[in-house]
């Protein structure tokens, strides 16, 4: 197959880039994408004619292409390097025709870099509604390019960008005729004497940009240095000249081509709705409520809402499991299937409708701009504990996944804060902690009990816990602040978009990734440790199994049949492996109030924490109380009854103790090994491994001798 | 009258004359901060900081110690 011609599609933040994505491929798309992540370049099929193929390629927003933080580097590291696989044979430069002069900045230095360009004219209708008529044919040809009006929500438009594109295809003309500043031709001459041939404008980015960029190696970076040196070159204030010099020049443009019928009429500037919501949203005081309020929802919506679908779910997998028993004959392969395979599978299975709630409440608040409200609004507050506005949305992402949440944290400017948000992130309450808590506050916390009779008390709860693990963040954030005593600026120069309805079909599209990500990632691996531990329970050393049932036969011979049969299973799962496991480390997580069986657990937790409810499952419906029916999880472990005392084993203080320990301790390979990949180091991983965990331990301890 | 944007209040409008810090310039410049425009201080966050102001069509948010690099004069 030969190459399909590729296209880059570049423009600010929020110019509706990811929308024109969207309709040029459809679902030709390889996304992955959590909502507030695209931090990656995205690429999909956009069909020109039947038969006629190019390829997209979706780069994060940027507003010039100089990069400011990390997730901008991308673009000119695909921008200025020919040689780069994902090279584009032209671009598409999307522009907000309602604030058009920003918007052509950056088109204006796209097409000086040598790269075919259209101009896809976006939002007009907002332009005009706003007093502002463009004429973009006399635009087209005062930038001597191909300009396209679209509207790229509602799909409109993509025919006539289509014709711009194919005719910039096929002549492949870049207007890029002169340098907007001049320089020295002998600093140009030294740069093709040393790098090769390049577009002047090109050569500049290399020199001025080479630290940020991959392709050159340290010799040449250090080359680039003693150019700019021999030829007294100072890059920032090139810049700074530069885009002064553009502005005039494309000022002159749209004094030309844009009509302002408001100059006209003398109209008074109208309030637009964005303007009305801000004061809400952004109020002294109204503006936190209503923060707290939407959390509040958030957290409401995912305990009871979806409890009747968990419900559901989870007495479908009892009933499953139980009349898969009847009709299979009783052997260690319908144990496996059964107790083993179908026990964590609907591990996975029931969470689902909490996991899509709430990834449903954050892409919608990206959605509509309302999130760059909340960096607004607690910049302040976040920056006295060592944070950044922008750390809100890793934190807030964290609550769904800290894998995309850390990716997240690429938008943070200045290292600092980034690298403190990328340590304090996992100890937001991530989805995978949900089924936990879940579990563990219907064990503890009576269900039917409310506060003030309205809110319900698990609820509640559960709310608590969240709130617990953003203190805790904030908190070992500033300590971190404390420790890391660089002084760095970081700054917070930052658009607030204007309030847009949620697409629902962009937002199905992603909660529906993201829930299939989540089901085929955790359920991999909690299936792959739901058979291990199975097999780890069902055999031990030697032939001490064989001899348990003899023993215990021999010990109560009292006992009816049923209460032999449990008697027999509980004797074996202790005699098994994974119960010599289990009493290998009981010494350590008895002062936290936990048994053994309580220790298989953390141990296979350490992998990942989801595995946890799984392992709880198989080792339950092992360790007895095989014969009740539509045995859930839930009553499984409330039947459960400590040796010791002869009460319920999970009473309020071991509940707490342990739901205390999983809401503070990293338990998640995935996330510890992005930490590496985002701090290119293996020191914050192993930080962040012991501080957590530690943490989770003396917390628990604790909890569990203050209640106990 | 002449002073910094981090002295205006919130309704109060102005005209960009400059910058002191030459680090947050461009990136001001890039946003349509130029020499000449008038802007609007239309929001202040919680405690004062960050503001939020209304440049060339669009709000834009900034902290206060950003604002007070770029001198502003008051009709």
């Amino acid at each position: 197959m030969s190459k399909l011609p590729k296209i880059a599609l570049i423009g600010n933040p929020n110019a509706g880039k990811s929308s024109l994505f969207n309709s040029l491929t459809g679902l030709n798309q390889k996304t992955g994408n959590f909502p507030g992540v695209t931090m990656d370049k995205l690429t999909g099929i956009w069909e020109l004619e039947p038969n006629r193929k190019v390829e997209v390629l979706d780069l994060p927003g940027i507003y010039s292409i100089y990069p400011k933080s990390i997730d901008e580097e991308l673009v000119i590291n695909i921008l200025g390097n020919p040689a780069h696989a994902d090279y584009p044979d032209m671009a598409i430069v999307v522009a907000d025709a309602s604030n058009l002069k920003r918007n052509l900045l950056l088109f204006s230095q796209v097409r000086d870099l040598g790269i075919p360009t259209v101009l896809a004219l976006n939002m007009v209708d907002v332009a005009e509604n706003q007093g502002y008529v463009i004429n973009s044919i006399k635009l087209a040809r005062e930038l001597n390019i191909e300009v396209a009006e679209i509207n790229a929500k509602k799909g409109i438009g993509v025919n006539g960008l289509r014709l711009a594109v194919e005719k910039t295809l096929k002549n492949r003309y870049a207007s890029n005729d002169a340098l907007p500043l001049p320089v020295g031709d002998d600093l140009l001459a030294d740069i093709t004497a040393q790098y090769g041939e390049a577009d002047p404008y090109r050569s500049l980015l290399w020199l001025m940009e080479h630290d940020r960029m991959k392709m050159f190696s340290e010799e040449q970076r250090i080359g680039f240095d003693r150019l700019q040196e021999k030829h007294r070159f100072d890059a920032k204030s090139y810049k700074t000249s530069e885009t002064v010099k553009r502005y005039e020049a494309l000022s002159e443009i749209v004094e030309r081509c844009v009509i302002n019928l408001n100059r006209q009429w003398d109209a008074p500037p109208v309030k637009t709705m964005t303007d009305r919501l801000d004061s809400f949203f952004l109020h002294p005081v109204g503006g936190y409520l209503i923060f707290l309020g939407i959390l509040f929802l958030m957290f409401q919506a995912v305990f009871t809402w979806a409890a009747y679908p968990m419900d559901a779910i989870d007495g479908g997998v009892a009933q499953l499991n139980d009349y898969l028993k009847e009709i299979l004959p009783a052997s260690a392969l319908t144990g496996l299937l059964t107790d083993g395979l179908i026990a964590g599978i609907g591990g996975v299975l029931i969470f689902v409708p909490q996991i899509a709630f709430l990834f449903f409440f954050i892409s919608m608040l990206e959605e509509t701009g309302y999130m760059s409200r909340v960096m607004f609004i607690m910049d302040k507050l976040m920056r006295r504990f060592g944070l950044n506005g922008k750390s809100v949305v890793p934190l807030m992402s964290g609550v769904a996944c800290a894998v995309p949440a850390i990716m997240s944290t690429r938008s943070i400017g200045s290292w600092k804060d980034r690298l403190i948000t990328i340590m304090v992130t996992p100890l937001m309450s991530c989805s995978a902690r949900l089924p936990i808590y879940t579990v563990l506050i219907a064990l503890v916390v009576p269900e039917k009990s409310t506060l003030f009779g309205m809110f319900n008390l698990q609820g509640l709860a559960l709310f608590g816990l969240y709130l617990l693990g953003f203190f805790m963040a904030i908190l070992s954030a500033w300590v971190m602040k404390q420790l890391l005593q660089v002084k760095e600026k970081s700054y917070f120069i930052m658009e607030l978009p204007t309030y847009k309805g949620p697409r629902f079909k962009h937002m199905a599209l992603s909660i529906y990734n993201s829930v299939k990500a989540f089901v085929f990632e955790a359920g991999k691996i909690i299936v792959a440790i739901s058979i291990v531990l199975w097999v780890l329970a069902s055999y031990g050393p030697g032939d001490s199994l064989a001899t348990v049932e003899q023993s215990v036969r021999q010990a109560n011979p009292t006992l009816s049949a049923s209460e032999l049969a449990n008697k027999v299973a509980a004797e074996k799962l202790e005699q098994s492996y994974a119960g010599h496991f289990g009493h290998f480390i009981e010494p350590v997580i008895k002062p936290l109030g936990y048994d053994w069986k309580i220790g298989i657990a953390l141990i296979t937790s350490f992998a990942a924490r989801e595995v946890f409810v799984g392992t709880m499952s198989t080792i339950y419906s092992l360790g007895g109380e095989v014969d009740d029916e539509n045995a859930t999880i839930k009553n499984r472990m409330r039947a459960e009854i400590n040796p010791v005392t002869g009460k319920p084993l999970y009473d309020a203080a071991l509940g707490f103790s342990l739901l205390i320990f999983y809401a503070f301790a990293m338990q998640c390979m995935s996330t510890l090994a992005t930490t590496y990949r985002e701090t290119k180091s293996w020191k914050y991983p192993a930080i962040q491994f012991l501080y957590m965990t530690t943490l989770a331990y003396l917390s628990a301890f604790i909890v569990y001798q203050v209640l106990a | 009258m002449s002073g910094t944007l981090a002295d205006l209040k919130v309704g109060e409008q102005a005209e960009i004359m400059g910058f002191t810090d030459e680090l947050l310039s461009l990136k001001l410049l890039e946003m349509g901060c130029l020499p000449g425009t008038v802007i609007e201080l239309t929001h202040q966050a919680p405690f004062g900081d960050p503001i939020a102001i209304k440049v060339s069509g669009y709000t834009l948010s900034m902290r206060k110690e950003e604002a007070a690099t770029i001198q502003v004069k008051t009709k």
